[in-house]
């Protein structure tokens, strides 16, 4: 294989990573208002994330850092051609990020509540953002002869798009309500297992609808599988957890992202940033690379260093694998029994 | 204002923000594991306190540190896109490797560090703080081996036909001559801060406390804290000696703007104080001690520094016609003097008073000693600013000095702004992104503020991490 497909395909790793991964947590902190009906159960919410959403977050950092070293052209086209949507995910990072840590940092209902509006909005942001930014991807933006985007703003906000942004919204809401479901217990996980269902129904649709949309434009057979098996294991999943198997249902939203987002990279192949001009030039896994030499370090290091992180990752969920319950809180130890235990 | 202004104001502010969360985090690490360390040999519960005392402030600053850091790796493609296309090849690499090897490492064993205390036992416990200062030191090695190619690219080709720089040698890109003076440099200054952050707040702690049982705590904080800080002091002064005569080297220019030297002169005079015209073509009033930039510079008290005119002629002859002139440098190749000038003086002089603090301190608080007086109070203040402050003063000459070239002798800044980006997105950015920060800053102050008032908790329960009772509330929750 050649190593620009090896890079293509990397790089494509590392964003699946991250959606499937900071996938839950953008779930999980926009379902804060809506499962975290109280304090304790909303601090139930944030501390099923607070260990690993800063791990999960990395997974973005080294997918940008990558394509930067990789295929210089494709970082720098698409992060100055996006440059009004992507300054809105930096803000929605930054607050979110920083809303975790300081939440907890004064004992005042006001400065909690402000937070907690920051966590809910800087994780919807960035959800339907991407969303909106791999579908104008793949769809081809105005890129011009020196490899420039020349669209604007209002250009990216297209229906394909948009929809787009509504599929990785609902998808994320779904797998977060499965992590909740898996990492809970009491009332709010028999709350999560519910709403899973329901908005997984949604989420099944809007994918059928836009992944179709992206089928008959781009695809080909290896992304219509791909978008098969990501239908099938929704599907798989959300009967797994109306029958109580949280595991398995978030076993199922987890495939559904890593199979979709697989297929999207399958479809946009060998393309990595489509022009929609006629005169202008689009950039290729060939003509946005890196040189050979370049390519060929970055893939020492991955093939070392890759298996290192997902192990250490790995063993993080593991050390928190327990399920954490109202009762769990410092401060509310008494405020509720187990609850109903399924 | 155009999108090379907006782009070029939006680096300084996000970057020299970034940067004082990044020393602090770094040498706190550093000083924490240390004190985690020495609980596990010795079960002291003093250094217990004093891990979790300063944990809590170290994860206030680590938030932040965190999260301004994702606009540095965005901000490369977004406002300097045609810089990205240039360097990519080049620059690249250690910043993937940078996520790859260091952002998963701190991120991860700092969360297990966090929310471990009644999950792992206590050396694994330890354990996790050590890697997360290893991972702040890896960190900071590549994205400094990214900044020396900027101010001495080597092991790279110009191609022609793709009309950008690619990477012949990654190992003459590690080992450059001035990442080899830049790193321990940088890590030596961010020692001294992390450690001045804890001096600062120990000795103001324990001044507030004098009678209490908890002075010990802090006397503790104090002494260990200003011990690392002189020593890592030390160890700024000899590796900037070094960095000065490497930089002497490869940027003449950056060095004499930092004395405004306008003639070559043999030996050169180096001046403490200057009173100028403000271009700083003209001094008015000045205070020198002799030969002292000569040694400065060359290792020599009577060694030759070439002067602005003299090396403005040499760039032109190299270089050709400056291709960035509209910056900073109407007459070619010359950074700005007052900014180079002034920020050279301030980095030395802040960390020199700074170290001599740390010295000050260590005497007056020999043998249990706590000492009296109210300008001891503005001594705690002062002993974390100093070095803060000395770190952005070096970034702002560093950086300013290298200009106009962004990549040196290779690449304008000028050259390297995005150019399909508009001067209301480059601004509507900077706005944002400084009011966000704006924003941050005052609260985590605040927080900051609070968490020292509130002090080292008493006694904190030795967590067990063995105890598996289902209803164990956590040991620590957001």
């Amino acid at each position: 294989m050649e190593l620009t497909t090896i890079w293509f395909s990397l790089i494509a790793v590392l964003w699946i990573g991250y959606f499937a991964l900071e996938g839950f947590d953008f779930g999980v902190g926009i379902l804060l208002p809506v499962l975290g009906r109280t304090e304790p159960e909303r601090r139930v919410l944030i501390n099923t994330i607070g260990p690993v959403w800063d791990g999960n977050e990395v997974w973005v950092l080294v997918a940008g850092g990558a394509t930067f070293a990789a295929f210089p052209e494709w970082y720098a086209t698409l992060f100055s051609g996006f440059y009004l949507p992507l300054l809105l995910i930096l803000v929605a990072l930054i607050v979110r990020g920083v809303a975790f840590e300081y939440r907890a940092k004064r004992d005042d209902d006001r400065w909690r509540a402000a937070w907690d509006k920051a966590i809910f909005f800087g994780s919807l942001l960035p959800a339907v953002l991407w969303g909106v930014a791999f579908a104008n991807i793949l769809r081809g933006v105005p890129i011009d002869a020196d490899f420039e985007y020349v669209g604007g703003f209002f250009n990216l906000l297209n229906p394909y798009a948009l929809l787009g942004g509504v599929m990785t919204l609902l998808l994320f809401v779904t797998h977060g309500a499965m992590f909740i479901a898996l990492k809970t217990d009491g009332e709010i996980r028999v709350r999560a297992r519910a709403l899973a269902v329901r908005t997984g129904i949604g989420a099944a649709a809007v994918a059928v609808a836009f992944l179709g949309w992206t089928q008959l434009d781009t695809g080909s057979t290896g992304s219509a599988v791909l978008f098969v098996a990501a239908a099938v294991s929704l599907l798989a999943g959300l009967f797994a957890v109306e029958r109580l198997r949280e595991g398995w249902g978030f076993i199922g939203t987890f495939a559904t992202i890593v199979l979709g987002v697989a297929g999207l990279f399958v479809a946009l192949f060998p393309d990595v940033m489509p022009t929609s001009l006629a005169d202008g030039a689009g950039l290729t896994t060939t003509t946005a690379a890196a040189t050979t030499y370049t390519l060929k370090i970055m893939t020492v290091v991955a093939v070392v260093f890759t298996p290192v992180v997902l192990v250490y990752q790995g063993w993080t969920y593991w050390v928190f694998r327990k399920r954490i319950a109202v009762h769990h809180i410092p401060g509310f130890e008494t405020s509720e029994t187990v609850g109903p235990r399924s | 204002m155009d999108v090379l202004d907006f782009a070029r104001w939006q680096f300084g502010i996000i970057t020299v923000y970034h940067f004082l969360f990044v020393p602090i985090t770094i040498g706190l690490s550093a000083v924490i594991a240390g004190y985690e360390t020495a609980w596990v040999r010795t079960g002291n519960v003093k250094w217990l306190r004093l891990t979790k005392f300063f944990g809590k402030l170290f994860l206030i600053n680590f938030a932040l540190g965190v999260v301004t850091g994702i606009v540095q790796e965005f901000q490369f493609g977004m406002n300097w896109s045609d810089y990205s296309r240039f360097v990519g090849d080049v620059f690249g690499a250690p910043l993937a490797i940078e996520g790859l090897l260091a952002f998963f490492l701190e991120s991860t064993f700092l969360g297990l560090w966090i929310f471990g205390w009644d999950r792992l036992n206590p050396k694994l416990h330890v354990a996790c703080i050590w890697a997360v200062h290893i991972g702040t030191l890896f960190s900071a090695y590549f994205i400094l081996a990214a900044n020396s190619w900027m101010q001495h690219p080597v092991g790279y080709k110009f191609n022609p036909e793709t009309g950008r720089a690619e990477m012949t040698d990654f190992a003459a890109v590690l080992f450059n001559k001035v990442q080899l003076v830049t790193f321990p440099h940088t890590i030596m200054a961010a020692y001294m801060t992390g450690a001045a952050f804890v001096v600062g707040v120990s000795f103001w702690s324990m001044m507030q406390r004098r009678n209490s049982a908890d002075r010990a705590v802090y006397h503790l904080g104090v002494r260990t804290g200003a011990a690392v800080m002189l020593l890592a002091g030390i160890g700024v002064a000899v590796s900037g000696d070094f960095s000065g005569k490497v930089m002497t080297e490869v940027q003449p220019m950056k060095m004499a703007a930092a004395e405004a030297q306008y003639e070559s002169e043999q030996p050169a005079d180096f001046s403490l104080f200057t009173i100028g015209t403000p271009d700083g073509l003209e001094e008015k009033f000045a205070i020198k001690v002799p030969k002292l930039l000569s040694f400065l510079a060359t290792g020599s008290t009577d060694g030759r520094v070439e002067g602005i005119n003299q090396l403005r002629v040499q760039y032109q002859e190299t270089y050709g016609t400056d291709p960035g002139a509209r910056y900073y440098s109407p007459e070619g190749y010359v950074p700005n003097i007052p900014v180079s000038y002034w920020s050279f003086r301030f980095m030395i002089g802040l960390g020199v008073v700074g170290a001599a603090l740390a010295g000050l301190v260590l005497f007056v608080t020999r043998r249990e000693k706590t000492p009296v007086g109210r300008h001891w109070r503005w001594i705690a203040i002062a002993l974390p600013l100093l070095p803060l402050v000395a770190n952005s003063f070096g970034w702002l000459f560093t950086e300013m000095g290298r200009q106009p070239w962004a990549v040196f002798g290779l690449m304008t800044t000028a050259q390297s702004v995005s150019p399909g980006v508009s001067a209301f997105e480059a601004g509507t950015s900077l706005v944002v992104l400084t009011l966000v920060y704006a924003v941050l800053a005052v609260v985590e102050v605040g927080l900051i503020l609070k968490y020292v008032k509130a002090g080292a908790a008493p006694d904190p329960v030795t967590p067990d991490h063995t105890d598996d009772h289902p209803d164990r509330p956590l040991a620590f929750a957001y």
